[in-house]
């Protein structure tokens, strides 16, 4: 078991290795990319919300000068079987009509022709000439509308899993938990809060819009360069689409600036090597900020309501959440989690949670940092401030009062390891912004967050260079400074100076398998494979160093980076060092490397606990955040500036989503904010400093600690927003964002009251 | 005896059955055992994650199993 300890290493700061090169520009991002002969595809996308293709003519872009294929959904096989990964799972099929459309335009932006021509101006231009003939259908665009009896079908093979026989419906799962007698115990409460939420549609806002380049050679191998959470996947998926083997295809991946979840899925790759096997040249594909918006993942929008029954001490009784969360046009929104997450704080008795997974007329929803949990924490944590005010009891206490501990039954099923939401509410407790009253007029919200955390597939190789310098190659894109915590590990572990170790993300067929760069998974399983490569390492070093005194390798102590004979092992040599061992390789049994593969279990649950104060303008409607605290138990922080990053970030894109983020749609389901002008996502001016404190539950089943850290820091910041700007308001605004124009309207109307 | 819960998704698979009792020393006769009882159900459990003991597994294979372990098994997560 791990246990909080003194490290050399970790625990230390040090600069990133990738940092120079991503502040200088040198570092190659997915559009970088460029080639002899290569060519720029482009994508024509539906300008209806849902119509049925009823023909597609390319014959005249064809015609045109400088333009060499067009594609679409005839081009591509019918009927891919299988299955993909991520939160509402997923099926090849589906993934390969999002990519492009076969019978049916789903949302406006759905792809259904693309083309390859010289200049991606001439692609552009020749997209025009594409000649599509629509059926225009009425589309969905409310979760709450798709769920009614008669509702609009999005897709009229669609049935509820486990209920085929009740005919088609937009509803494609219904997910329910349920524990003890929760009408029993509303029956025992003396306060009940009842509360009706709805979160809006958002998109994870990553910087860099998705992008790559793919070429085929002679014998019609693939490889793609492209900006990606995980180059394995889109290599799998790729693959799926195309009918190809994943032999065939070699992906490489770029530097990634940001992803967020919404890079763990595909959309250009299949298109680009389709168009490279049709031209015969590279085809670089490269989206615009529009396209992002229109056509990739946004996270769901959903409509949740509580229930939360009391006694007059703060114990909870009972509680009850229905959600219903928008999957896009294809099904799978993460409502499986946001049930699993939606009482994770608390040790209930009652319960029952019921969710739905609804399909609408918009993009197909993706993973987005922590799939599925800010959506339904931020209903509960609201509930959780109503029930507060209503028994009159500090936000903090109530969650002492009712807080998960490590032997606690998750309310998602197991027993909970140890955890540490105990600690982060104790520490908020005490925490100076927290002690320090509000300024007259501002609101203070609190609220906790929760995510699983995963492990799953993960390699990692570490060598041994002559000199003692230590490489490790792995196949973990980095997007929040993991080569740096993976130097870290490595160091710890070999008890080397960090300077020493250089850590690089191999492509497809240069490293082994690892899953995606997201879960939260990668310091803690792909360092868990790091960490094992090393002791593959420390084990053939103690046995050159053996060999170099003539003992066995078991009388050999690895100690601070040196071979050091045991203690009563009775032989008068000097200790090897790494640099030592290294050094004399080629005569001792030639190079030294370890490895390592591993499918990591255990990741140990994440929980925080924020809180913010705020001021509301009430002739404008303005919130602005004049302070926020996270904490969070990150297990242990390896790097923890990057640990603080990630708190920071995530509450910031949290404070985003509360307060501005979210897809205006029009009647005819066209998105019509589709730009950082008018979707505002947050930016340094309008945030205050996030102070961070980090707490160190160091989790059992890895041997530094180790917790994801990097999901749990958005789900919070929903509910304390929603928190703070009640406290402020003296009412209650259910729905996020908590825009100027809804605090406004909701003033006057308080007002008119 | 290891006591093997079933959330309600798998419910239809079980017949509405919530738990049983299973004699297994590893994860993987838990799920033959299962599948003894309600023949098939083994394809969907493979494709579910599980908690033996409060300990999440996305793949469990040969995860030892105690006389008195609580499986249980639960929706895959895998996050963004």
């Amino acid at each position: 078991m791990a246990e909080a300890r003194d490290y050399r290493a970790i625990g230390t700061r040090p600069v990133r290795p990738d940092g120079v090169d991503k502040v200088t520009g040198r570092a190659n991002f997915g559009a970088d990319m460029n080639l002899p002969n290569m060519i720029h595809g482009k994508v024509l996308r539906s300008p209806h919300a849902h119509a049925r293709i009823k023909s597609i003519d390319g014959s005249r872009a064809l015609e045109m000068p400088g333009v060499y294929a067009v594609i679409s959904g005839a081009d591509f096989p019918s009927g891919a079987e299988g299955e993909i990964s991520g939160e509402g799972g997923g099926t090849v099929s589906d993934l390969a009509m999002n990519i492009m459309a076969r019978d049916k335009a789903l949302y406006h932006g759905h792809a259904v022709a693309a083309v390859a021509a010289k200049t991606a101006f001439l692609a552009e231009t020749a997209l025009e000439l594409i000649d599509v003939e629509y059926e225009v259908l009425p589309p969905v665009l409310d979760v709450d509308v798709a769920m009614e009896p008669g509702a609009t079908l999005v897709d009229e093979n669609q049935h509820t899993r486990g209920n085929e026989s009740a005919g088609p419906s937009n509803i494609a799962a219904i997910t329910k938990f349920e524990r003890g007698d929760p009408e029993a115990g509303f029956a025992e409460a003396d306060v009940v809060v009842e509360g009706d939420y709805r979160v809006p549609t958002a998109h994870q806002g990553y910087i860099e819009p998705h992008a790559c380049t793919a070429t085929l050679d002679e014998q019609g191998r693939a490889t793609v360069w492209c900006c990606t959470q995980g180059h394995f996947d889109v290599r799998s998926m790729t693959a799926g689409v195309l009918g190809k083997s994943v032999g065939e295809i070699k992906v490489i991946p770029s530097e990634i600036g940001g992803g967020f979840g919404g890079k763990t899925v595909i959309y250009l790759e299949p298109l680009a090597v389709k168009l490279s096997e049709l031209t015969g040249r590279p085809v670089k594909m490269v989206m615009s900020r529009e396209e992002v918006f229109r056509a990739t993942g946004p996270t769901s929008a959903s409509h949740c309501k509580i229930k939360v029954g009391a006694k007059r001490d703060g114990t909870i009784t009972a509680a009850t959440a229905w959600m219903a969360y928008e999957a896009g046009a294809y099904p799978g929104a993460p409502v499986g989690p946001g049930c699993m997450s939606v009482f994770a704080p608390y040790d209930l008795e009652n319960f029952r949670i019921e969710g739905f997974d609804v399909l609408v007329n918009k993009p197909k929803a993706a993973a987005y940092r922590a799939p599925g949990a800010p959506q339904s924490m931020h209903a509960m944590e609201s509930a959780m401030d109503e029930l507060a005010r209503r028994i009159g009891m500090d936000p903090i206490d109530l969650r002492l009062k009712n807080c998960a501990d490590e032997g606690t039954q998750a309310p998602y099923g197991p027993v909970y390891p140890p955890i540490g939401i105990r600690k982060c509410l104790e520490a908020a407790k005490v925490h100076p912004n927290y002690t320090t009253p509000k300024a007259e007029g501002t609101g203070r919200g609190i609220a906790a967050g929760f995510w699983f955390n995963i492990g799953m597939q993960s390699s990692a190789e570490v060598r041994l260079s002559e000199d003692g310098t230590v490489t490790v190659m792995e196949g973990s894109p980095d997007i929040g400074g993991s080569r740096a915590s993976m130097c870290l590990m490595a160091a710890e572990t070999l008890g080397v100076p960090y300077d020493v170790v250089r850590a690089h993300i191999g492509d497809t067929e240069s490293t082994g398998f690892c899953n995606v760069t997201g879960g939260s998974r990668t310091t803690f399983a792909t360092g868990l494979a790091v960490v094992q490569a090393c002791e593959d390492i420390i084990a053939e070093c103690k046995k050159r160093a053996a060999a170099t005194w003539d003992i066995d390798a078991d009388q050999v102590d690895w100690t601070e980076g040196e071979a050091i004979p045991k203690p009563g092992v009775n032989i008068d040599v000097q200790p090897l060092s790494l640099a030592d061992i290294a050094g004399s390789m080629g005569r001792t049994g030639g190079p030294i490397l370890g490895r390592a593969s591993l499918n990591a279990q255990g990741a140990g649950a994440g929980f925080s606990v924020n809180f913010a104060d705020v001021n509301v303008d009430q002739e404008t409607g303005k919130v602005d955040i004049l302070s926020f605290t996270a904490i969070q138990d990150a297990g242990t922080a390896i790097h923890p500036s990057y640990v603080e990053g990630q708190m920071q970030g995530g509450a910031v894109q949290g404070l985003g989503w509360a307060l501005n983020e979210e897809y205006i749609y029009d009647d005819n389901g066209v998105m019509e904010n589709a730009g950082f002008l008018d979707y505002r996502v947050p930016v340094a001016s309008d945030m205050p400093m996030i102070d961070t404190q980090i707490i160190e539950v160091p989790n059992p089943s890895h041997p530094y600690g180790v917790r994801g850290v990097g999901e749990t820091p958005i789900v919070a910041p929903l509910a304390v927003t929603s928190n703070a700007v009640s406290d402020a308001l003296g009412f209650r605004i259910s729905d996020l964002p908590l825009s100027p124009p809804r605090v406004l309207a909701a003033i006057d109307a308080h007002e008119e009251d | 005896m290891a006591r093997v819960v079933f959330p309600d998704h798998l419910l239809q698979h079980t017949g509405g059955t919530r738990e049983i009792e299973v004699q297994a020393s590893n994860y993987r006769a838990v799920v033959r055992a299962v599948d003894r009882e309600w023949p098939g159900i083994e394809e969907v459990l493979i494709k579910s994650a599980v908690a033996i003991d409060g300990q999440i597994y996305q793949d469990a294979w040969l995860e030892p199993v105690r006389e008195d372990s609580e499986i249980f098994f639960m929706q895959r997560i895998e996050g963004g």
